[in-house]
């Protein structure tokens, strides 16, 4: 059985670079080649590997897709619009959707409880908030999630 | 994602392979359903060739090992790597589910 979207689809450039500012409609089945594209640059960019493989591919494929679920309603005539800056010191995320945006802190559970660790939700901004040095919820022109992660 | 089923006796192995997200969760879950639909009881899924998984691919897991339980089964694991190791420690689903290293180790202990 195979995913339906090819790994590279071609509603996303493959040879995306940083800086990257790139817009998809909302369509979950794009968040795969999306996050594989931002990838394979955080590798070229020597991000630690623990980074490439958990923290980047986990925190950005729940902003995008809390941003496509939540922000967008899957309305796939609304995007999702991912920019992506680097330098030596972070690497930022800024996934910004076109929905009246949400509590970062009332809407952060914590699922490891005894109460809510057999829940079947619930995780999505608890791990980006593990997963990254800081998690920021701002309006500018649109819901905004930014993510930063320290390059240590 | 792709996915190989097995059967190794009563066991069901289901080996992963790539993402387990929030696009493809239901084609893992439904291709579970239809072995427990058939009778398998014992069921071991098997991440050795897996990629990362997010929130939605954790919460199918943990809604397929509550069915399954239901009907008086079992889930299991196998073949986590560290980050993945990570991902249940910093969840602590590593408390709700039967963890091997190998997916030979935990058909034999199933």
């Amino acid at each position: 059985m195979r995913h339906s979207l090819p790994d590279r689809s071609p509603l996303v450039p493959p040879d995306l670079r940083f800086p990257i500012d790139v817009r998809i409609p909302s369509d979950l089945r794009l968040i795969e080649p999306l996050v594989g594209a931002v990838i394979r640059d955080c590798a070229a960019h020597r991000l630690a590997a623990h980074h490439c493989a958990l923290n980047v591919p986990v925190a950005l494929t729940e902003a995008l897709s809390n941003a496509i679920l939540y922000g967008n309603l899957l309305d796939r005539a609304k995007y999702v619009r991912l920019r992506v800056t680097v330098d030596e010191r972070c690497i930022v995320f800024e996934v910004t959707d076109e929905g009246s945006g949400f509590d970062l802190e009332q809407c952060t559970t914590d699922p490891t409880t005894a109460e809510n660790v057999a829940r079947e939700d619930g995780r999505g901004l608890f791990l980006m908030r593990c997963l990254m040095d800081r998690v920021e919820r701002y309006t500018d022109g649109g819901n905004v999630v930014r993510l930063t992660l320290l390059r240590l | 994602m792709g996915l190989v089923i097995e059967k190794h006796g009563d066991i069901c192995l289901v080996r992963v392979e790539g993402q387990l997200i929030v696009s493809n969760r239901q084609e893992l879950k439904q291709k579970v359903l239809d072995e427990v639909e058939r009778g398998d009881r014992k069921i071991l899924i098997d991440f050795t060739n897996a990629g990362y998984i997010d929130s939605s691919g954790l919460g199918t897991l943990v809604s397929l090992s509550k069915k399954i339980r239901d009907l008086g089964g079992e889930l299991r694991l196998s073949g986590l790597n560290e980050e993945l190791r990570t991902l249940f420690d910093l969840t602590k689903l590593d408390t709700l589910f039967r963890i091997s290293d190998a997916p030979e180790a935990g058909l034999q202990g199933f």
